[in-house]
């Protein structure tokens, strides 16, 4: 296992292209890079908006402007990417569409997967940068015997964010640097303050960039058109009508709030949404469960594919690994089983699949099996 | 690093001959040109000076030009200041779609309900220029203003305004040309356009920025736009930054003085990038025509490349050229320009823009011709294989 950064004297004239945000994380992860003696080129990305942009969402003018001040201390070049087409259709677009088929997207996994590694590679071979570097709170290891890169989760337990990478492959992680993922987020922010970077003290990014109030169903229909909106009625688990709801796109599977459901005697969740009849589903905590899912586009970062295996896995960001065996189905699909039934299997997100602090891999979920 | 400087339609280093003229007025000639005593009359002077040289350049008389902060509030003066008196009658406006953003947002912000003015926006052909019997068609009554650029940013062409005078001052319509890059880069005589409003700016042509000038022939209707003060001949209030309109009328004297030995020399140079691009890259198209066109202007199209890429890879290499136009955020949003001469978005995101100066030299040329096909075919790759 490798100090992610090395030292000078060999690092010394290779090019990184470093993400930066705007935010402390990225920019104590580009000034290591500086410091470490790579030559680096700082670069954020224009995804949503085009002038205005809020304060406290991700592309505000003034995220930029602190990330062009942090290159000028640093003393790198800095540029902006405009990538707002692409995040429309790729993110934005495919976020909506998701909702309309009953499932919740993850559009900071889309944005990883389908835009900013790709696009930052792209640009890295066109500078003839060497590696990519970003403020992931996650690491890289590197197996001399199997000649393997291992993807690690970040030191800092509360802010790894392994879960988002888990679609990186060897060719990538062989080309990526994440020069904080060592650190604990403490740790960032005291060494933010030893170079007397201005975002310091910048407070943390916080919902979806694209909607900074967090209202997702306003948002949602200010884009959906009123006819295209899926209405539809609430039911139980055995099919019985119990009211009626003004379209799918508000619901995710084990939502409790806004039901607005009268004359239950325990608490209800959504348990199933069916964009085609619009029929939503619900049911206690108990018939929420399930013990198992299947996955598809499944990645394995190691690049091999096991026919079954014992792992940890993740179902969303924010939940502790629960014992699972993954079944690999087909070449990109495999079903995972819980040892424990659990709740609120969400078609949309991504399961993770987890040895320890490895990440094995991981898939996207298409459905609870029971 | 080498550092080759190939954006000089973004903006010109000041010459020192500028800058040493400029100096007195920072401190010992201080006064405020409105102030009736012994430092307002020096400062007073020096600025009817620089508006001498000013006019001079363009054939105007000192007393219809009036000093702005800037060739985009120059046009911002032109449009309103021509509107404003007209009241909110149903009135028309003619223009180009390839136009300074200056013009265009101006322009655009005005066809709201609040002022509902008929914008009509010419047809330009693959070069960029228009046609008379366009405009002819497009002049109503009720048209109250025609603004057309001279010469454009980004792809150099210029329009035949000598052409299109005629038309326009026949049916006594003030046109305005938007001169901002041709100053300075080719003659420019306001009487032999037969234009009734010209914008200019100083930072163009050597001079400092933060002041720029609008020619306004005499008879022409133009009001304010800001208030306060009856500076300018009551046309643009606030003090006059005596120390830019100085380094202005300098940069105006020695322009005048050298556009005869500079540009062939431009057209030499652009003609030596053109024939190095072409030998050695293929795919590529040009933007500027070969007729017409500013001398010092390239826009060139590199197929399959993203000229965000290039112009990075340029930046890195010490080569500074331009693409497309930046947004508040820094980053770069695809020509108008170009999608308005025919260009799909693939081509408009592909182009660079070259544009040389007096401080060009050979050298930077036989350099960016030896950098460019590196640069040219690692972006190219790289997309293919995205």
């Amino acid at each position: 296992m490798t100090n992610p950064l090395h030292h000078y004297q060999e690092n010394h004239g290779t090019r990184v292209l470093a993400a930066l945000s705007g935010g402390v994380d990225s920019a104590v992860a580009t000034a290591l890079l500086v410091e470490a003696g790579y030559e680096v080129i700082a670069i954020s990305m224009l995804l949503a908006g085009s002038t205005g942009g809020h304060a406290g969402s991700c592309c505000s003018i003034d995220d930029f402007q602190d990330a062009r001040r942090v290159a000028e201390q640093l003393g790198i070049p800095y540029y902006v990417l405009n990538l707002k087409e692409a995040f429309q259709t790729r993110v934005i677009d495919v976020f909506t569409q998701e909702y309309q088929r009953g499932r919740t997207p993850n559009p900071c996994l889309l944005c990883n997967r389908d835009l900013k590694f790709d696009l930052l590679w792209q640009r890295a071979r066109e500078l003839d940068a060497a590696y990519v570097a970003t403020g992931h709170y996650a690491r890289i290891g590197w197996d001399e015997a199997t000649r393997t890169a291992h993807l690690l989760r970040g030191a800092d337990p509360y802010k790894d964010q392994s879960y988002f990478l888990f679609t990186l492959n060897q060719a990538q992680l062989k080309r990526t640097l994440f020069p904080v993922g060592h650190l604990t987020k403490e740790q960032v922010r005291a060494k933010a303050h030893t170079l007397d970077l201005r975002v310091a003290e910048k407070p943390e990014s916080q919902d979806i960039c694209f909607v900074p109030d967090g209202n997702y169903a306003r948002f949602l229909e200010q884009r959906i058109s009123s006819e295209r909106v899926i209405s539809g009625e609430f039911v139980d688990q055995t099919g019985r009508v119990l009211g009626s709801h003004a379209g799918i796109h508000r619901f995710t599977i084990g939502q409790r709030r806004g039901l607005r459901l009268g004359g239950l005697t325990q608490p209800h969740y959504v348990t199933h949404i069916d964009p085609a009849s619009g029929r939503v589903t619900v049911g206690t905590q108990e018939q929420l469960k399930r013990h198992g899912l299947r996955a598809t586009d499944v990645n394995w970062v190691s690049g091999q594919q096991p026919d079954t295996i014992q792992v940890a896995a993740k179902i969303r960001y924010r939940q502790d690994p629960i014992a699972a065996t993954v079944s690999t189905t087909t070449a990109t699909t495999a079903e995972v089983w819980f040892q424990e039934a659990s709740p609120a299997i969400t078609p949309g997100q991504a399961v993770v699949f987890y040895d320890g602090d490895r990440v094995l891999g991981g898939g996207w979920i298409a459905g609870s099996l029971p | 690093m080498q550092q080759i400087y190939l954006d000089h339609n973004a903006t010109t280093p000041i010459r020192p001959e500028v800058v040493e003229a400029m100096l007195p007025y920072f401190t010992g000639t201080f006064g405020n040109p409105s102030s009736l005593h012994w430092a307002g009359r020096q400062a007073k002077q020096a600025l009817e000076t620089a508006r001498d040289r000013v006019a001079a350049l363009i054939g105007a008389k000192s007393s219809e030009i009036l000093f702005t902060s800037g060739g985009t509030e120059s046009n911002n003066l032109a449009v309103h200041g021509v509107l404003k008196p007209r009241g909110a009658t149903s009135l028309r406006l003619v223009t180009t779609p390839i136009e300074h953003s200056s013009v265009l947002e101006t322009v655009k912000a005005l066809g709201t309900d609040v002022e509902p003015v008929d914008i009509v926006t010419l047809a330009v052909n693959g070069q960029g220029r228009v046609s008379l019997s366009d405009l002819e068609a497009a002049l109503t009554p009720d048209t109250v203003l025609v603004s057309v650029g001279l010469a454009n940013h980004e792809i150099g062409t210029l329009q035949p305004i000598r052409e299109l005078s005629p038309t326009i001052r026949e049916r006594a319509i003030p046109f305005h040309v938007d001169a901002v890059q041709a100053v300075g880069k080719i003659p420019v005589d306001v009487n032999q356009l037969g234009v009734d409003i010209l914008s200019l700016s100083a930072h163009k042509i050597y001079g400092p920025k933060g002041i720029g000038a609008l020619y306004v022939r005499q008879g022409t209707t133009l009001s304010a736009v800001f208030r306060g003060g009856p500076q300018e001949r009551e046309k643009r209030p606030g003090t006059e930054n005596v120390a830019a309109a100085v380094g202005f009328g300098c940069a105006a004297q020695l322009c005048a003085q050298d556009i005869e030995s500079t540009h062939p020399r431009l057209i030499h140079l652009i003609a030596r990038l053109w024939d190095g691009i072409q030998w050695h890259i293929p795919d590529v198209v040009r933007h500027t025509p070969t007729q017409a066109c500013l001398p010092n202007t390239l826009n060139v199209g590199f197929a399959g490349a993203s000229g965000e890429g290039l112009m990075m890879g340029l930046d890195l290499a010490g080569v500074a050229v331009s693409t497309g136009s930046a947004c508040a955020a820094g980053s770069v949003e695809p020509s108008h320009v170009l999608l308005a001469v025919g260009c799909d978005e693939a081509g408009a995101k592909s182009a660079i823009r070259f544009s040389a100066g007096r401080d060009t030299t050979e050298e930077d040329i036989e350099a960016v011709v030896r950098i460019l096909p590196g640069i040219v075919e690692r972006v190219r790759k790289a997309g293919r294989s995205g």
